[in-house]
């Protein structure tokens, strides 16, 4: 949680630069997705540890609450969800991918939207799946979100089937039809955008209609 | 004007001069795109310069083969913050194409399959500064890298470099294109970290 004097509010999707800066006057920075919608100056970010990551590995060991950061933001107008937008939405998370889609769910339940919503989050394990209790209790109290999950690795007992990458079936089973033209984010690791993405426009939705944001 | 962060030190300073300010090096090759990766098929490919009086000259594939290349060794640099130094490409300097184009613009909106769209100033795309590129460290290139073409504009952030490019229209007013219309810089220079509206 950040505080950010003057903070102009921002869209569900939008992310953040972060920008370290050492004693000597050395800057890092890198972009995080902002996990829901503003309370008034205060600001979320979901940071994931990358063991040789140089922002990530600060931010999530050495930082302190009450230290100063630098933010700047917030940036990126094309992958985000507005509560006037009352397409079916379909959101297709690959593991730290949720962030921002999160902040769409978030954004929903905030404005009291009726527009239903599907989650596929494919994650490598139960342990893995972030944000685990409020996507529990919200596929429960938000009437309209729907939320299916995939493990790539390793699946608790009672998940049906067998740990699997993402496939033509669980896109199709999890999502919307093609021809309803619901409005499809997918966020993750580059080879789960492209192969979700793929899978998506040959299943018949239109590419505009699919908005992606990869990393790594 | 910069907040120090307590406890930072940073890790990776190289003090690599070829790194633009606030950029960071990567040795691999991220992707990022806007939505899917379209495919485009070779014998329906088609790269095209339109003038800003309607007059269109247009290559096929094979056409563009015939063209003389270059191997170009570039570092490229990407607005989400990483560099990559020494890449190597083969393509078409724009200089070729422009040879029999009469134009008195100077803006280009380079456009691809798939819908995106980049604008430049026609000067950036002149005088050996970009490039159809279409192979990348001697192999075609791959889809989600831009393939079978895309355009190789070094000097500026990598989105300007259009991906899977389709044709460039030559106009009189600037006009901005995909990312420049939802906040990003028009220009995009990275030395001078042109990231966003108003830098």
């Amino acid at each position: 949680m950040l505080d950010v004097p003057d903070w102009p509010g921002h869209d569900a999707g939008q992310h953040v630069d972060v920008r370290l800066t050492a004693p000597d006057g050395y800057t890092a920075q890198r972009s995080y997705s902002i996990a829901g919608p503003a309370d008034g100056d205060r600001i979320e970010l979901t940071v994931q540890h990358v063991d040789d990551g140089e922002v990530s590995d600060y931010l999530t060991t050495v930082y302190a609450i009450g230290d100063p950061v630098e933010v700047r933001g917030p940036v990126g107008g094309w992958f985000v969800w507005r509560p006037e937008h009352t397409d079916p939405v379909f959101l297709v998370a690959g593991g730290s991918g949720i962030v921002p889609l999160m902040a769409m769910i978030r954004a929903r339940a905030a404005a009291d939207s009726k527009t239903p919503f599907r989650l596929l989050y494919s994650a490598r394990s139960p342990s893995e799946i972030i944000f685990a209790d409020e996507l529990r209790r919200r596929a429960r109290d938000d009437r309209g979100l729907d939320v299916t999950y995939l493990y790539t690795r390793s699946a608790p007992e009672d998940w049906p089937g067998r740990p699997h990458r993402i496939s033509v079936a669980d896109l199709n089973s999890a999502g919307w039809p093609a021809d309803l033209r619901p409005a499809c984010f997918v966020c993750g690791p580059t080879g789960f955008v492209e192969t979700a993405a793929d899978i998506l426009v040959a299943l018949g939705h239109e590419p505009r209609r699919v908005k992606t944001e990869r990393f790594g | 004007m910069s907040i120090v962060s307590p406890g930072f030190s940073g890790r990776r300073r190289g003090a690599d001069n070829r790194l633009p300010p606030g950029q960071y090096l990567t040795h691999d090759f991220p992707v990022l795109s806007a939505g899917p990766t379209p495919r485009v098929p070779l014998d329906r490919w088609e790269f095209r310069i339109t003038t800003e009086q309607g007059e269109k000259h247009t290559w096929s594939w094979n056409e563009l083969q015939e063209l003389t290349s270059e191997q170009i060794t570039v570092d490229i640099h990407c607005v989400t913050k990483w560099s990559k130094l020494g890449t190597t490409w083969t393509g078409v300097s724009l200089d070729t194409f422009f040879e029999d184009v009469d134009t008195a613009a100077d803006y280009a909106l380079a456009y691809s399959y798939g819908g995106y769209t980049t604008n430049l100033p026609l000067e950036d795309l002149l005088d050996g500064r970009s490039y159809i590129a279409y192979e990348y460290e001697g192999e075609p290139l791959a889809p989600e890298h831009g393939g079978p073409a895309r355009l190789l504009v070094p000097h500026l952030y990598l989105w300007k470099s259009a991906k899977w490019i389709r044709g460039i229209q030559l106009q009189i007013e600037d006009e901005p294109g995909f990312w420049e219309s939802v906040g990003y810089h028009d220009y995009g220079d990275p030395w001078r970290e042109q990231r966003y509206q108003g830098d």
